[in-house]
């Protein structure tokens, strides 16, 4: 598509996104599998002199049981709305979930309320019975990304690093990845639409990277809920990754960005399990293709220590990009604990070069 | 109307997730599960548009139901504005109420998720929960996750969260007051009543297959965690 089309596409797809004063739904995945990325989401919020409420009472959305349907839309629906209450009871209008299945159901409770009140009124009747809360609806609903794109500008003014290669004084190459969740349900509740979503592509630009194209950029990772959590079924997961692997791997990228926190564990482990498996990878000299969140690369060029970062929770090393972009950084402190403490390493893998 | 049909009508997914499929075959087209599996979205919202009892619930009893990866891919192209993957939250759930589930390999596998998922939230309030994921049956981990569990308070203090801290922060223990609020949800809108019949079905299928049921990681959910006959492709 010729740029124009796509700025037109863009401009149609234009989400408001609210400017300050947050409720943040944490993520159970990215809690659990990249922690260091929601401590820096806080940390750069701060940095902005942002306000944001990070309330200890909230709770999964119950988002992964409904999508592997162990349980009733209306348990959902009704948790949603205990968040919605919590929201509410903090004085607060702008609600920014960090997750994107919950984006999803966030989105689709709100949709669907619209369209039938009835069922809002059930789900408050069911809130008050269990709970005795009632709520308020959000004003805004953007996901964390949403406001780490609406800030990319800010975040490049303050920025220690850009997304180019120190030697060739070259773009990185960056592989974006939106979750299925983020916009493919409701295209206008995301920036951009679903076809071409601005979201990851506007922090890259600005800060300084180039965006590849690549025949599946828009297949799914393969969580696919019950796909993954059942071992008899992780085939299906690690082969939607892989299709994807094999068609970005000819157009070279530096690295993967992500805005799911599911996307970057399954792009990140199934690298590690195809190179296990079938001897294959997919980076540079029998290394993998560096993975991040959305908040470690924003970390990372405002000049954060990787390692505070959670980087050296990946199973792809991310080094090859810290030593494009001339980061500086200390190896040796990978494995450290508190006050420099030695927490031994990882066994290496038989394959993937780390 | 049969009566399963008519119950499968009632719900809100099928409701808004179907208008006239017009059988263009989009949906297959661009669906993950479909270049995967022996599997058709489009052939499953035809069958249920047909309205047909008897092949509705041969289909609640399939394997077929099972394969969908809920990505909604399917949605954004659809000329019909149709869902078929919410067609599949709505076929599932009714498979689950009537007990269908246990007819299929794939729906079997309902028995472990709840146990995974389920408990960890009623448990945790955590879908998912670091101190139950083991390499061991999660070997994708890798090695790295291996470490970090072997480090982890140390790691999570590096990197300033809140693991196992009764205050707001990443990885935080939920309050049981907390905990109980999401009991009472469950018990409220049904979600309990699910669990039970998950359960309960399950334990009439282990009777028939003669493997030991009991609870958490026992034979049968070892069973349906790993089977796989090899011809769902
Ligand atoms: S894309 Fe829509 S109209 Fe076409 S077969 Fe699928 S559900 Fe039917
Ligand atoms: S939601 Fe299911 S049917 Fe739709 S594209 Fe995804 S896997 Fe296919």
């Amino acid at each position: 598509m010729i740029e124009e089309g796509k700025e037109k596409v863009w401009k149609d797809y234009q989400k408001e996104i609210a400017e300050d004063n947050y409720f943040y739904a944490r993520s159970c995945i990215r809690q659990n599998f990249f922690p260091g990325s929601e401590v820096a989401f806080l940390r750069i919020l701060k940095e902005l002199g942002k306000n944001l409420f990070d309330d200890p009472r909230h709770t999964t959305c119950t988002g992964i049981a409904y999508h592997s349907d162990i349980v009733p839309f209306d348990t959902t629906m009704t948790v949603v709305a205990r968040h919605f209450a919590l929201m509410t009871e903090a004085g607060l209008k702008n609600f920014v979930p960090s997750c994107i299945t919950s984006f999803g159901i966030y989105t689709e409770v709100l949709e669907l309320w619209r369209h039938h009140p009835e069922i809002e009124q059930k789900i408050k009747e069911n809130l008050l019975k269990a709970t005795g809360r009632t709520f308020e609806k959000p004003e805004n609903l953007a996901h964390s990304s949403d406001i780490i794109y609406k800030f990319r500008n800010e975040i490049a003014n303050k920025s220690k690093y850009r997304l180019v290669n120190k030697e060739t004084g070259k773009p990185l190459r960056v592989v974006e990845h939106i979750g299925c969740h983020y916009s493919k349900m409701f295209p206008e509740k995301g920036v951009g639409g679903a076809e071409y979503p601005l979201v990851l592509t506007g922090m890259v630009q600005a800060w300084g990277g180039e965006v590849i194209d690549y025949p599946e950029r828009r297949q799914c990772c393969g969580f696919g809920f019950r796909q993954y959590i059942v071992q008899a079924n992780r085939g299906y997961s690690v082969a939607c990754s892989k299709k994807k692997f094999e068609s970005m791997a000819p157009y070279k990228p530096d690295l993967i960005l992500t805005n799911c926190p599911g996307c970057p564990y399954f792009l990140d482990r199934w690298q590690y399990v195809v190179s296990e498996m079938e001897g294959v990878t997919y980076g540079e000299n029998n290394g993998g293709i560096p993975v991040f969140t959305y908040e470690e690369l924003a970390g990372m060029v405002l000049g954060y220590n990787p390692w505070d970062l959670g980087l050296q929770l990946h199973q792809v090393p991310v080094e090859p990009v810290l030593d494009k972009i001339g980061v500086q950084y200390k190896k040796e402190d990978k494995y450290k604990g508190v006050n420099g403490k030695d927490l031994g390493r990882p066994e290496s893998p038989s394959c993937l070069k780390i | 109307m049969g009566k399963i049909t008519d119950l499968l009508f009632k719900d809100i997914h099928v409701e808004d997730g179907l208008s006239a499929c017009i059988n263009c075959g989009t949906c297959t087209a661009i669906c993950p599960a479909a270049g995967f599996y022996h599997y058709s979205p489009r052939e499953i919202v035809d069958t249920v548009q047909s309205k047909n009892e008897l092949k509705i619930i041969d289909l609640l009893k399939s394997e077929q139901i099972w394969y969908c990866g809920e990505c909604m891919s399917c949605k954004t192209r659809c000329p019909r504005n149709n869902t078929p993957g919410m067609i599949i939250i709505a076929l599932r759930s009714l498979s689950q109420e009537l007990g269908y589930f246990t007819e299929s390999e794939k729906g079997r596998q309902q028995l472990a998720v709840k146990r995974i998922i389920g408990e960890a939230i009623l448990n945790k309030g955590y879908c998912v929960h670091i101190d139950q994921i083991e390499t061991g049956l999660h070997p994708e981990q890798g090695p790295v996750w291996d470490w970090f569990k072997e480090n982890v308070e140390q790691v999570h203090e590096r990197l300033g969260t809140a693991y196992k801290k009764n205050t707001a922060g990443v990885m935080r223990n939920i309050a049981q007051e907390d905990l109980d609020e999401l009991d009472k949800i469950f018990e409220v809108t049904g979600a309990h009543d699910r669990f039970r019949k998950i359960e309960e079905f399950s334990k009439q299928k282990a009777r028939d297959l003669r493997i030991e049921f009991d609870k958490g990681i026992d034979e049968y959910f070892l069973h349906v965690y790993q089977s796989n006959c090899g011809k769902h492709y």
